[in-house]
């Protein structure tokens, strides 16, 4: 049950590495949707039936599991810049994508976007604007983490440049230093609650503090590193003891990712609120949570885990 | 086996049909979408159009239920025997029709192609592709595929493959077919929704369904009485002691199934064991009783 009356929405969280517990801590703490961007592993992959079978669970088994605990579960679908890298698997992935990118709860192409700035990242960014552009879709823009400022700035100029419209685009990872000119340009400028690398709660506050609401969004990449999945709640209550007015916690918390996402489609309010019939054409049952069970979809009741 | 100049016909109209379908179904949006689709699907050198837009066809069709009227079920069945596409939906429907557009003369890449779906596809798309079995050129080589498709831990999977399709009667194999009729049990799907059923009954699948008869019952669980349906015909002695027990069954619905089948059985025992039930023969006699009269839920 959501015992907290605020909801949350984590549009940027990578389920594929986190337990069920996540989801239960998750579902109690308020957070009723999630959007899973295509990542990488931690150790490159070595071929392209790797990424079929991560992309494939990304829309299949995790977005199952997530519904089994009260979650809706959404995915973005992309070659990640590491991983561009390797230009003759880049290539491989590049035609498996049209396969991914348009299946249902699919909201945007992502997390694409600069790690070295090499030219093998930049010739498969653009690549995968191009395909944004002509399927469409949102893209989700991943900032590097070295030489972020001037990383930041060339991946919006090449958004503008492959024809994207701001509005439509979500720069994920910003910091201080690159919110202003994110916002200036009509992105949408997403923070990362992350221990040490990115955001930490604190500067979250008075980021919103300083720039307001418009177009902020508050994520936690949780994956697996050392990471917090219930990071967006607990930031919303920061806020909240260190006086941000509550439209502004439920704006960047909840409804800018939402404001922003649904632009694809294929992620609505409605979708938690009023979740549709059980559709068996939908459904994984009969799997190894359920035997032959009438499929349960809103179920998020800690009796899957109980330890006896 | 199908003749290609009747496979090309039937094709051809069950393409007409979905398309004239959707006509009646789709928005004007919607309907050009697909139309452009499926004209740059029959001339695209490449497959990456059908592969993006066979995944985004429920963001411009919805997925409201097809909902076809009695004579639009009626002209399937005769543009296709055995197509009866009653609880497909506008997205599945849709799906299937990008499908049939694909080149056909090259059969290998056209095998190709649908296999790279089949192998990327979620659950909407593997119910449509299932489902399109029977429609598809070269069908019988897609037996591995139905095969795969009956293993699915997916019960919508299984079911697009098993219920209401024409193709496992068709063309899958015995052992597959044998392996799909059990699981449907496993799964608690309704037989009599599979096709070609009673046509398909074999003396190794009725041992299989007795077995299992056995371990439910030793489980101290019910049975479908509908297993007995492809039983009776090949019973022998023992089975027919199985029949004996399943006829003195409580519920009037075990009851039944247990006499139709004993009533289907060749052996002279039967007809003395049935005689045992005057009222219920005496129903299956007129015909009041049979296998599709019986409700099973």
């Amino acid at each position: 049950m959501n015992t907290t009356p605020m909801m949350y929405i984590d549009p940027h969280i990578h389920m594929s590495s986190r337990t069920t517990d996540d989801y239960q801590n998750m579902r109690d703490s308020g957070i009723v949707a999630v959007i899973e961007p295509a990542f990488w592993f931690g150790q490159p992959r070595t071929s392209v039936g790797s990424f079929q079978d991560y992309f494939s669970s990304l829309v299949g088994w995790e977005r199952f599991r997530a519904a089994q605990f009260g979650i809706k579960h959404y995915c973005t679908i992309g070659l990640n810049s590491k991983e561009a890298n390797n230009e003759l698997l880049a290539e491989q992935v590049m035609e498996l994508l049209p396969l991914y990118a348009c299946k249902e709860g699919v909201v945007a192409i992502g997390e694409i976007g600069y790690d070295d700035m090499t030219p093998q990242e930049d010739k498969y960014f653009r690549l995968q604007l191009e395909l944004a552009r002509e399927l469409d879709m949102l893209v989700m823009i991943h900032t590097p983490h070295r030489n972020k400022k001037a990383g930041t700035s060339h991946s919006m100029d090449v958004c503008i440049e492959h024809g994207l419209d701001p509005s439509k685009v979500i720069v994920d990872h910003n910091n201080e230093e690159t919110v202003q000119e994110v916002l200036d340009r009509g992105f949408w400028a997403a923070f990362t609650i992350y221990p040490n690398t990115k955001m930490g709660n604190a500067r979250m506050v008075e980021v919103v503090r300083q720039y307001g609401c418009d177009r902020i969004i508050v994520d936690s990449s949780a994956d697996w590193g050392v990471s917090d999945p219930l990071a967006v709640p607990k930031t919303a209550h920061l806020m909240r003891e260190r006086g941000i007015i509550e439209a502004h916690i439920r704006a960047v918390c909840y409804e800018n990712a939402l404001a922003a996402y649904s632009q694809s489609g294929q992620m609505q309010e409605s979708d938690w609120l009023n979740p549709s019939p059980i559709d068996q054409r939908q459904l994984f049952s009969g799997n190894s949570v359920l035997r032959g069970q009438k499929p349960v979809i809103e179920s998020p009741t800690r009796e899957y885990a109980l330890i006896e | 086996m199908v003749f290609a100049s009747y496979l090309e016909k039937t094709t051809i109209s069950a393409n007409e049909l979905l398309h004239n379908w959707l006509k009646q179904r789709l928005n004007s949006q919607a309907l050009t979408w697909l139309e452009q689709k499926i004209e740059q699907i029959k001339t695209a050198v490449n497959t990456l159009v059908f592969f993006s837009a066979f995944s985004a066809v429920p963001r411009y069709t919805g997925k409201n239920d097809l909902q076809l009227t009695k004579t639009e079920l009626e002209a399937a069945c005769s543009a296709r025997t055995g197509w009866f596409p009653s609880h497909w939906s506008v997205d599945q429907a849709a799906r299937i029709l990008l499908v049939l557009a694909l080149p056909q003369d090259n059969e290998q890449k056209y095998l190709e192609t649908l296999e790279r779906v089949f192998t990327a596809a979620d659950v909407g798309e593997l119910v449509a592709l299932y489902q399109a079995l029977p429609l598809l050129r070269y069908p019988e080589k897609f037996r591995n595929r139905a095969a795969e498709g009956v293993r699915s831990n997916m019960t919508a999977v299984f079911n697009a493959v098993a219920l209401g399709n024409s193709y496992p009667a068709q063309y899958l194999g015995d052992l597959a077919w044998n392996q799909m009729v059990l699981k449907a049990l496993f799964v608690g799907s309704p037989l009599h929704l599979i096709q070609g059923l009673d046509q398909r009954a074999n003396p190794e699948l009725a041992r299989m369904l007795v077995d299992y008869a056995h371990e439910r019952w030793a489980a101290k669980r019910t049975v479908s009485p509908e297993l007995w349906r492809l039983v009776g015909r090949f019973a022998d002695n023992a089975m027919l002691a199985d029949l004996e027990r399943a006829i003195q069954d409580p519920d009037p619905v075990q009851q039944a199934g247990a006499a139709i089948a004993i009533a289907e059985c060749p052996l002279p025992a039967a007809q003395t064991l049935l005689a045992r039930y005057p009222n219920i023969q005496a129903e299956i006699q007129a015909g009041h009783l049979t296998w599709k009269s019986l409700i099973i839920s």
